[in-house]
C-alpha cells in the first residue's frame, strides 16, 4: 500500500542554521501520527516544507505516491491536503459560517462558476453541519474575530476539514485550549478520523493529548528524528526523556 | 426599531427611496445641479472600483485616477474619431482591465507602502504620457468637443438626458460590483485582505485573485472615465493628475472602505459638499480637512462604520434596558408566586 504521505530526507537551512536536518517519515491511510519535540526543534518548519509554504533545501514529498515538492499551497490543498497553523488563523471580519464556506468554496467549480454561480457555492448545508459538529451553532452568524480563543481554535480546525481532506496536518491544535474544550477537540478529531478515514499528522506539546490521540509518534530534536514508536514506547524511551528534560 | 435599522428591509427601502429621488431629481434641479449630481455618480463609480481593489482585496492603489484618465482618453479619442459610444465604452473598460492586470504583478511581490509607491509611480507615468505624447493625446490642450452619445435614437446631448444616461450606467456598474462582492469572489477578496497565507492554505489562488482585484477595480475606473469624457466634454491631463487618485483614495476611506455604500457617501463628501458649503468659501477646505482628521482618529472605518457604531451602541442600550425591565418583571412574578403560595397554604 502506498502511504498517503511520504517525506524523504527533508532538509531546510536558514542561512547557517539547519532547522530541519534530513527528516524522513511516512503516514498510512487512516493513521494519526504525532510529532513532538522541544521548542525550536524544527516541527513547524517541517510542516511548512511539506506543505509548500517553504521550499525545502533538499528532499522530496509525495502524496499518494505523487511528487508534490514545489507545488503551491493552494494547489496542494486542492489535492486534498489541508492544515492549521501554530498561531491561530481565522478571518476575523468574516462570520463563522463564511469562514467555513471560504474554506470549501475553492474546491467547487472554476473561477467562472464561482463568479456567476450561487453566493454560497452550495456550501451552506456543509458549513452548518460542520458548525454543529464543532458545537459553534450559537455563534454561527457572528464575526470570527469576536469569538473566544478556544472557539476560534475550534473554527480554525473546522476550516481544515471543510473540504473533506484526505490528509490533515495540525500544528498544535490544543495550544491554549482549556481542559474541557481539549477533550471535546480530541473527540471531534477521532470522530472525523473514524468516519471519513482521514489521515492526520499532529504537532503537539500537550503529552496527554498526543498520547491519547495518536497511533504512532515521532520525536524531533535539533532538526533530526531521534525516536519513533507507539505512545507507550515513546513514553519510556530514555533518549526522549533526555531530549525533553536534559536541556 | 434598532434591528430594523440594520435589517435588509430597511436597506432595501433606503435604496428604493434613493433611486426614486434620483429619478425625480431632474424635475427640481437646474442643468448645473444635474451635472453636479452626475459628477458625483461618476466619482462614485471610480471609487467603487478602488474599493474593490483596496477595500475588499486589501491592495493599496494610488493609480485609480490614472485609470479614470485612460478610460476618458480612450473614449474621448475614439468617439471623436467617429467610433460609436458603446464600443468606445467597452474598449475603455477592457484597456484598463489589461493594464490593471499588469499593474497587479508588483502586488504579488510587495505590499502596503511599497505597493503604494509602485502605483504612485505608475500614476505619474500615465500623467506624463497624457501631457507629453501630443500626437496621441493633444498634450496640455487636452481633448475638446467630445460628443455625447446617441443610443438607439436617444440623443443624450441635453443635461437632463445625459443625467438619466449616467444614472442608468451607474446603476448597471454598481450592480456588477455588488454582484462581485457578494459572490464567492468577494469572500476570497476579503480573505486575501485579512490573511493571505491562511487563504492560500485553504486553496485560494491568491495570485490570481490579486491580479483580478487589480484588473477589475481598474476596469471600473476605466468605465468611470468613459462616463466622465462625455459628461464634461472637455478635459486636459491635469484632470487626471495624482490629485484625483488621492481624492478617490480619500473617498473610499472617508466613506468606509470594504462596504458597498461607502464609496457613494465618500464621493458625496468630495463632490457635493464643496458646492453646498460654498458659503464657507476659503475656509471650506480647512473645515473639510479637519473633519477628515477627526473622523479618522475616532472612527477609522469611515462614515459607514460610524453609522454602524451608533446603531450598535443604541441597540446595546435597548437590550440592557429590556433586560432590566425583564428582571424587574421576573422579580414581581416571584413576589406574586410566593403570595399565591402562601394563599394556597392558607387555604389548606
Ligand atoms: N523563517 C525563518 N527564518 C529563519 N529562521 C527560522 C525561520 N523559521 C524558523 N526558524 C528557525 O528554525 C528553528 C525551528 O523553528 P520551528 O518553528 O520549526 O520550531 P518548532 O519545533 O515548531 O518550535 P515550537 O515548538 O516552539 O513551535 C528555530 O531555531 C527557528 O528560529
Ligand atoms: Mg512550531
Amino acid at each position: 500500500m502506498t502511504p498517503v504521505l511520504q517525506v524523504t530526507n527533508i532538509r531546510k537551512q536558514f542561512g547557517g542554521l539547519t532547522a530541519v536536518d534530513g527528516v524522513s517519515f511516512s503516514v498510512n491511510e487512516g493513521e494519526i501520527l504525532g510529532i513532538i519535540g522541544p521548542n525550536g526543534s524544527g516541527k513547524s518548519t517541517l510542516f511548512n516544507c511539506v506543505l509548500g509554504q517553504l521550499q525545502p533545501t533538499e528532499g522530496e514529498v509525495r502524496v499518494d505516491g505523487q511528487l508534490v515538492t514545489g507545488l503551491r499551497p493552494c494547489d496542494l490543498n486542492r489535492l486534498g491536503v489541508s492544515r492549521t497553523f501554530q498561531l491561530l488563523q481565522v478571518f476575523p471580519q468574516l462570520s463563522v459560517r463564511d469562514n467555513l464556506i471560504l474554506a470549501g468554496q475553492e474546491h467547487r467549480g472554476s473561477m467562472g462558476t464561482r463568479l456567476f454561480g450561487a453566493r454560497d457555492a452550495g456550501l451552506t448545508d456543509d458549513a452548518n453541519r460542520m458548525i454543529e459538529f464543532f458545537r459553534l451553532s450559537h455563534v454561527a452568524d457572528e464575526k470570527a474575530g469576536g469569538l473566544s480563543y478556544g472557539q476560534q481554535k475550534l473554527l480554525d480546525a473546522a476550516m481544515a476539514f471543510m473540504a473533506g481532506p484526505r490528509l490533515v496536518l495540525l500544528d498544535e491544535p490544543a495550544g491554549g485550549v482549556n481542559l474541557t474544550m481539549l477533550g471535546h477537540l480530541r473527540e471531534r478529531l477521532q470522530a472525523i478520523n473514524a468516519e471519513q478515514n482521514a489521515t492526520f499528522v499532529v504537532i503537539e506539546h500537550n503529552m496527554e493529548f498526543v498520547m491519547a490521540l495518536c497511533d504512532r509518534i515521532i520525536v524531533l530534536a535539533e532538526g533530526k528524528v531521534i525516536a519513533e514508536g507507539t505512545p507507550d514506547a515513546i513514553r519510556s524511551n530514555p533518549e526522549v526523556i533526555e531530549a525533553y528534560l536534559g536541556h | 426599531m434598532m434591528d430594523f435599522l440594520t435589517s435588509r428591509a430597511f436597506k432595501g427601502r433606503v435604496f428604493v427611496l434613493l433611486m426614486v429621488g434620483l429619478i425625480v431629481l431632474p424635475f427640481f434641479l437646474r442643468p448645473f445641479g444635474l451635472l453636479l449630481v452626475a459628477m458625483w455618480m461618476v466619482h462614485a463609480v471610480a471609487a467603487l472600483g478602488l474599493n474593490l481593489t483596496l477595500g475588499y482585496a486589501g491592495q493599496i492603489s494610488m493609480a485609480q485616477g490614472a485609470f479614470v484618465g485612460i478610460g476618458a482618453y480612450c473614449t474621448g479619442l475614439m468617439t471623436l474619431a467617429g467610433v460609436p459610444y458603446p464600443i468606445a465604452f467597452l474598449c475603455s473598460g477592457a484597456l484598463c482591465f489589461a493594464i490593471g492586470w499588469i499593474l497587479g504583478y508588483p502586488a504579488l511581490r510587495v505590499q502596503h507602502h511599497y505597493l503604494a509607491f509602485v502605483t504612485l509611480a505608475f500614476s505619474t507615468l500615465v500623467f506624463l504620457v497624457m501631457r507629453n505624447e501630443e500626437w496621441l493625446t493633444n498634450g496640455i490642450y487636452g481633448l475638446t468637443d467630445i460628443p455625447r452619445p446617441i443610443l438607439f435614437g436617444w440623443n443624450t446631448g441635453k443635461a437632463q438626458d445625459f443625467y438619466f444616461f449616467t444614472l442608468l450606467m451607474t446603476s448597471m456598474l454598481a450592480f456588477c460590483v455588488w454582484w462581485i462582492i457578494r459572490s464567492p469572489w468577494g469572500r476570497a477578496f476579503i480573505a486575501l485582505r485579512e490573511n493571505p497565507v491562511r487563504a492560500l492554505s485553504l486553496g485560494v489562488d491568491t495570485r490570481r485573485y490579486t491580479l483580478m482585484a487589480f484588473a477589475m477595480g481598474s476596469s471600473i475606473g476605466g468605465f468611470a472615465g468613459a462616463l466622465y469624457a462625455p459628461l464634461v466634454q472637455f478635459f486636459e491631463p491635469n484632470s487626471f493628475s495624482l490629485t484625483l487618485s488621492l481624492k478617490l483614495l480619500l473617498m473610499v476611506i472617508v466613506g468606509g472602505s470594504g462596504t458597498f455604500f461607502g464609496p457613494f457617501i465618500g464621493a458625496a463628501t468630495e463632490v457635493l459638499l464643496p458646492e453646498w458649503l460654498r458659503i464657507a468659501q476659503g475656509y471650506y477646505l480647512i473645515i473639510y480637512a479637519m473633519l477628515v482628521m477627526v473622523l479618522m482618529m475616532f472612527c477609522p472605518t469611515g462614515i459607514i462604520g460610524l453609522g454602524e457604531r451608533i446603531i450598535s451602541h443604541l441597540r446595546q442600550k435597548k437590550i440592557s434596558s429590556e433586560r432590566s425591565a425583564q428582571a424587574q418583571a421576573m422579580g414581581q412574578d416571584k413576589v406574586a408566586q410566593t403570595k399565591s403560595d402562601t394563599q394556597g397554604g392558607a387555604g389548606q
